[in-house]
């Protein structure tokens, strides 16, 4: 590999960790807090006839997760056109 | 027309799909019995891996352990759906990329070792087969109930309609039959939740109803629920836990185990594309969230309408006669998953927490000696069509979808048990030289071979059967997903780095479930009791898996930093794992 196609490989790989950890970062927000963690901290946020924690604990965790993997594909995608190395 | 022929209708006009799509999409190569050609759409892929996924036990038994756990239940609904944002970002576009057949071809090549591979493949068969068990008994369960035949001859029609397509289609029919079982599942479960919602809430997204107002009450539901439950002395439906450090590692365990199940990740390499691949994790999810974001509503509000059947006057008032039960409790206690004991000779049919100390004064005021009535969580989705009146055809429906779900997973597992003894034993450990023609005999030969072992173990259950969460979930956190993710994301880690960590991970939590489950899950050898004053830091066995994968990934990288780096060749491997270019060409090897 030519050095220049590996900087750009080495630069392509760092934008993807760096776009995966702050989806991690999203992750573990709405499931270990949201719905768990802080679940007291919000419960004064009633939602239905239950709490926020609880709405996170059983749809909104899942809506999260949705939005993250929607947004990391259509993110890497890109990333893939901009640094050239779709397929 | 007797509810017996329209169940037969519904079981057998699925059944007839199925075997049509088998005969169309017969393997006619290795490639199309391991990946299905690796042409699948992604959103064909998604939901087959919805099916495939999704098991007896999420379509059976999820949300009656909803219904009974409540709030602290979310666990399973987190653990079981958070797994593929870690598998959409952490495993499934790189393992596209390297485009092999296998999880253990990954495993052994990365590392560049036979050990790696073997050990691979041990702790897939050790998942999978725990895993398919489960399914063997699921589709016994439902053949039975709504078949009418015994619970042996359920699990031997499942095991023969399996072998019809996954025997001569591989991973192509097991797909397009997939598709068609997803169908099949996701409108069975659905038409009886909105049936249900609207009953209860008046409206008929289950989702919303849950969060909705209880119509005959005027109340919101989820507070109608948890007035209800704690007038027969349960906790509340969305009362908090205690230990939220055990829910969020078990939480942690389940999402960990889910990326890394064998017969999920494989459904990715079925995809043209890496990108491909990205979106299809997004699809899977949407497919099984249509499900995950039910089974609550589900839970809850069967809950409610099995209490209101119980209680027709309110949980305050007297319960009902047993004479003047309801039909469907009469077909139920004939599978023994209902029982009723007249405890207090009342002939009246008592629900209630015997074991609140709380509750007990006001159980011995109303004259009451102990809870009457035992309801299987299984019952919750199977009889939920009768305890809410719905028609016949319901119920065959119901059935259609039990049996659907228990087939698909079934076929899934089985196909990455089949790969891994004919690629990954057969082609690359023992025979390299194996012709093409021979692999694929191979291939059928071993998907045979474990469909009998399946169906085997169904007809004659171990004791590990039951502990499908601990066993797979826990071995697949503690022992494949840390070997993929660095054989991706580290050049360093190298074979004995890899392969010590495996064995480390999967030792430690299998030595920690034994502890407190029994070991072997020989019943009376637990080390100790299974209680939470027990528990290791109040980790419970379930939630160890996690923990294990950390002193995979610990250990992994110890040794390989004292040992020396891998190849070059090894670490260009994984620059190219990384890049989505060149994949079609990595395909064709």
């Amino acid at each position: 590999m030519a050095d220049a196609e590996k900087e750009n490989a080495a630069a392509y790989w760092k934008a993807n960790v760096r776009l995966i950890t702050w989806s991690l970062v999203v992750w573990a927000f709405v499931s270990y807090g949201c719905a768990i963690f802080l679940r007291p901290l919000l419960s004064g946020i009633a939602v239905g006839g239950a709490d926020l924690g609880f709405w996170f604990g059983t749809q909104g965790s899942i809506l999260a997760f949705l939005a993250i993997i929607f947004f990391y594909a259509w993110k890497m995608n890109k990333l893939d056109k901009e640094f050239g190395v779709e397929e | 027309m007797s509810q017996f022929w329209i169940n037969m209708l519904f079981v057998g006009a699925s059944f007839a799909l199925y075997f049509g799509i088998a005969y169309w999409a017969r393997a006619g190569s290795t490639k199309e019995f391991y990946v299905a050609g690796g042409g699948v759409h992604p959103i064909t892929n998604g939901m087959a891996t919805a099916a495939d996924w999704m098991s007896a036990a999420s379509f059976i038994s999820m949300a009656g352990i909803i219904a009974s756990g409540g709030y602290a239940t979310s666990a399973y609904l987190m653990g079981w759906t958070g797994g593929y944002v870690l598998l959409a970002m952490l495993l499934a576009p790189y393992l596209r990329k390297f485009g092999k057949f296998t999880v253990p071809d990954f495993i052994g090549d990365r590392f560049y070792s036979r050990g790696a591979r073997l050990v691979a493949v041990i702790c897939l068969i050790l998942i999978c087969v725990t895993y398919v068990i489960g399914q063997m008994s699921g589709a016994g369960v439902a053949f039975s109930r709504f078949l009418e035949v015994s619970n042996s001859a359920g699990i031997w029609i499942a095991a023969g309609v399996v072998f019809v397509y996954a025997v001569f289609g591989g991973m192509k029919g097991i797909t397009y039959t997939q598709v068609a079982q997803y169908i099949v599942l996701i409108i069975a479960y659905t038409i009886p939740a909105v049936f249900i919602a609207m009953q209860l809430t008046g409206n008929p997204i289950p989702a919303l109803g849950l969060f909705g107002t209880h119509v005959e009450s005027g109340l919101p539901l989820l507070d109608k629920l948890d007035t209800v439950v704690r007038d027969l002395g349960f906790q509340d439906f969305t009362a908090d836990v205690g230990n939220k450090w055990n829910m969020a590692l078990f939480t942690l365990s389940l999402m960990i185990g889910t990326a890394g199940l064998p017969h999920v990740i494989i459904r990715f390499f079925t995809v043209p594309k890496v990108a491909d691949a990205r979106w299809s994790a997004g699809w899977t999810l949407i497919f099984i969230a249509l499900l995950y974001l039910t089974a609550p509503a589900v839970g809850a509000m069967a809950r409610l309408n099995l209490l209101d059947t119980i209680y027709p006057e309110g949980p305050k008032a007297e319960a009902i006669r047993f004479e003047e039960r309801p039909n469907w409790m009469k077909t139920w206690e004939e599978t023994g998953l209902i029982t009723w004991e007249d405890k207090n000779g009342d002939s009246r049919v008592q629900l209630y927490n015997d074991t609140n100390a709380d509750f007990a004064p006001v159980a011995a005021e109303r004259g009451w000696k102990g809870n009457e009535l035992v309801v299987n969580n299984d019952i919750i989705v199977l009889a939920n069509p009768e305890i809410a009146n719905l028609p016949g055809w319901v119920v065959g429906l119901i059935a259609a979808g039990g049996i659907a779900a228990a087939l698909s997973t079934a076929a899934g597992l089985l196909l990455a048990i089949s790969a891994a003894i004919s690629h990954d034993l057969i082609k690359n450990i023992i025979n390299p030289k194996i012709s093409e023609k021979s692999e694929m005999l191979a291939a059928r030969l071993s998907m045979t071979g474990a469909i009998l072992l399946a169906t085997w173990l169904g007809l004659n259950p171990p004791g590990f059967a039951a502990q499908v969460v601990a066993l797979a979930f826990g071995i697949a956190a503690a022992s494949l997903f840390p070997a993929l993710m660095m054989g991706i994301f580290s050049k360093r880690v190298n074979s004995k780095g890899a392969v010590a960590g495996m064995v480390v991970g999967l030792i430690t939590t299998l030595v920690y479930i034994f502890l407190y489950l029994g070991w072997f899950f020989i019943p009376g050898t637990a080390s100790f009791a299974n209680t939470p004053e027990n528990w290791l830091f109040g980790i419970s066995p379930l939630a160890f898996g996690a923990v294990g994968a950390v002193i995979n990934f610990a250990v992994a990288y110890a040794v390989s930093l004292a040992t020396e780096a891998p190849p070059q060749a090894i670490q260009d491997l994984v620059e190219s794992v990384r890049t989505p270019k060149g994949a079609g060409a990595a395909l064709d090897h």
